[in-house]
């Protein structure tokens, strides 16, 4: 059984490519629509109270991190949709390896989340944002914001699992707007009332933000520990929670 | 029993913790290998939990449930590499098409890329559906939908085929399709665990039939020794005036309350020992008394009637009519 985890992991990634292909322009709006919450924080509503340095280079790793937190939903409206579909039931009542539905997910939506940071990217870098700090801390800044996207996914996919249906989708689709803005993805946690400011820097998006900025600046790794610690917290409790739940089905 | 492709033994489940309902309270079942066994019953009796069970979906609490020879619980994979799964719900990927869903399973059963396309292609034919092309399942009709679904439970030739409730929510045209395509496994020497709440379909479809009620099966056998156990032939009486329907039971030989009666329909119903007897004695009786009927028929017993029978809800239909 284990021998065909490769495969059929392989198999129900494409499954998910085969639904891009199905829905181009799906795929577009969900590249757009961060560049338009981009466009309209670094232009419309003229944020970076208290900032000395560029908005567009506090704005551009925030926005980064506030997409990777967004993804939640994504994961969360795709796992939803299949477990009601009854498809689900068919790919548990056949002898394929049982977590490559959720690898196939997982695979599919790194890859959508890889492309939404390329195109956030270009577009920061048309509006004037630059990478300063090197190759070497490009990579590391890209590779924190995949990490944070992974917990983000495994989150989503134990949500869906819990809540098993579309309406707490739209729950959860409301909730993480609040969230996503408690962090400093978009304003300074200084120009916020004392206790707000706690909370917003102990988000662990902020602290991804945080990171990604000083390595996009190439002004230091101080942040980079906590930004790599805390994916990994919120992954060792969900992770297991989510194979969990995907394994109770049957109960 | 060894020719047994499905043997069930004292299966329980409940749903919802130590409060909650038994939805298979101690149900026993064998289904002998290349039969069509109906499982009859209304909803909520556990025809359901029984196909999630049987197809490893679910797990039993307990009780003993084998497969083609394995058990659903310990060798889950052993019993998935033989068994097709025809679920109440489509179990497709609706953005996907026809041909991308029957490729997709046919990889994930791990025929490799070349067989699953081939495969696809001859399930498509043989489904009416090679024409479909591109078209997402989402755009289909219902009887296509089914007929795709049952397509892609045949992917491997399965030795068991279970089908919940195949039917439910088609229209007459699309309930003949998946018929007809039932049927036409059934000589290739599958065994087939239909469930159905329509009596008419386990009548068609159906070698002998287990009647379950409340998570037991509360009786079993053809569909003739089922409709033996109301206790042989009726005969129907239509009148011209629904208000002589008492005065006509009046006339019957047997006690008034064995015979229910149905206004709106002007409609009489008598157990009857001698067929012909009774036929003429009744026409007799009737114009002896200037009662005019407008129909006398003979015929044997519904499995409505045996359904209702057995399951107790006689009553509850007698005071709905």
């Amino acid at each position: 059984m284990t021998a065909y985890a490769l495969t059929d992991s392989w198999t129900m990634t494409r499954r998910e490519l085969a639904h891009w292909a199905r829905q181009p322009v799906q795929v577009v709006v969900n590249l757009i629509f961060p560049v338009m919450l981009l466009l309209m924080f670094g232009y419309l509503i003229g944020g970076g109270r208290g900032l000395t340095g560029s908005y567009i280079d506090y704005l551009v790793p925030g926005m980064l991190a506030l997409t990777m937190a967004f993804g939640l939903e994504g994961t969360m409206i795709a796992v939803t949709q299949d477990l009601n579909k009854g498809v689900i039931d068919r790919f548990r009542s056949m002898p394929m390896a049982n977590g490559a539905v959720l690898v196939g997910r997982s695979v599919a939506d790194m890859l959508q989340s890889a492309l939404a940071l390329f195109a956030l990217m270009g577009i920061g870098y048309a509006l004037g944002w630059r990478a300063e700090g090197g190759p070497g801390a490009f990579l590391g800044a890209v590779g924190l914001l995949l990490l944070f996207r992974f917990a983000m996914l495994w989150i989503g996919i134990h949500l869906a699992l819990v809540a098993g249906k579309p309406e707490m989708v739209q729950a959860v689709q409301i909730l993480v707007w609040p969230i996503g803005f408690l962090s400093n993805a978009i304003a300074l946690p200084e120009s916020m009332p004392g206790w707000l400011g706690t909370v917003v820097e102990w988000n662990p998006m902020s602290q991804t933000a945080t990171a990604v900025r000083e390595l996009f600046g190439g002004t230091g790794t101080d942040g980079v520990g906590a930004a790599i610690v805390w994916p990994l917290v919120l992954l060792a409790v969900f992770f297991p929670l989510a194979v969990r739940r995907f394994g109770r089905l049957s109960r | 029993m060894a020719d047994a492709a499905i043997i069930v033994e004292g299966a329980r489940k409940k749903y919802g913790g130590k409060a909650g309902k038994h939805a298979l309270d101690g149900l026993d079942l064998t289904v002998a290998r290349g039969t069509v066994h109906g499982v009859l019953g209304p909803n909520g009796a556990g025809k359901t939990t029984l196909v999630r069970i049987l197809s490893t979906l679910l797990r039993p609490d307990s009780g003993h449930v084998e497969v083609a020879g394995h058990d659903v619980v310990r060798q889950a994979y052993e019993v998935r590499l033989r068994i097709g799964l025809l679920g109440q719900h489509a179990a497709l990927d609706e953005e996907l098409g026809g041909r991308q869903n029957l490729e997709l399973f046919g990889r994930l059963y791990h025929l490799g890329a070349r067989h699953a396309r081939v495969r696809a292609d001859e399930l498509l034919e043989r489904f009416g559906l090679a024409d479909t092309g591109r078209k997402p399942v989402k755009q289909y009709s219902g009887g296509m939908r089914r007929r795709l679904d049952l397509a892609a439970s045949l992917i491997t030739d399965p030795e068991v085929l279970f089908l919940d409730e195949p039917t439910t929510g088609l229209d007459p045209r699309g309930r003949v399709e998946v018929w007809s395509a039932v049927r036409s496994l059934v000589g290739g020497g599958t065994t087939v665990l239909l469930t159905t709440q329509y009596l008419e379909e386990a009548d068609q479809l159906a070698d002998r039939i287990s009647v379950v009620d409340a998570g037991r099966v509360i009786a079993d056998g053809t569909a003739d020794q089922l409709k033996a156990l109301t206790g042989g032939d009726r005969i129907d009486v239509v009148l011209r005036d629904a208000g002589q329907l008492g005065a006509a039971v009046a006339l019957l030989p047997v006690p008034k309350d064995d015979v229910p009666v149905d206004p709106d329909r002007r409609l009489l119903s008598a157990p009857v020992t001698d067929r012909m007897a009774a036929l003429s004695g009744v026409v007799r009786a009737l114009e002896e008394a200037g009662i005019e009927a407008e129909d006398v028929a003979l015929r044997r017993p519904t499995l409505d009637e045996v359904f209702l029978q057995l399951t107790g809800r006689d009553e509850r239909v007698k005071e709905a009519v």
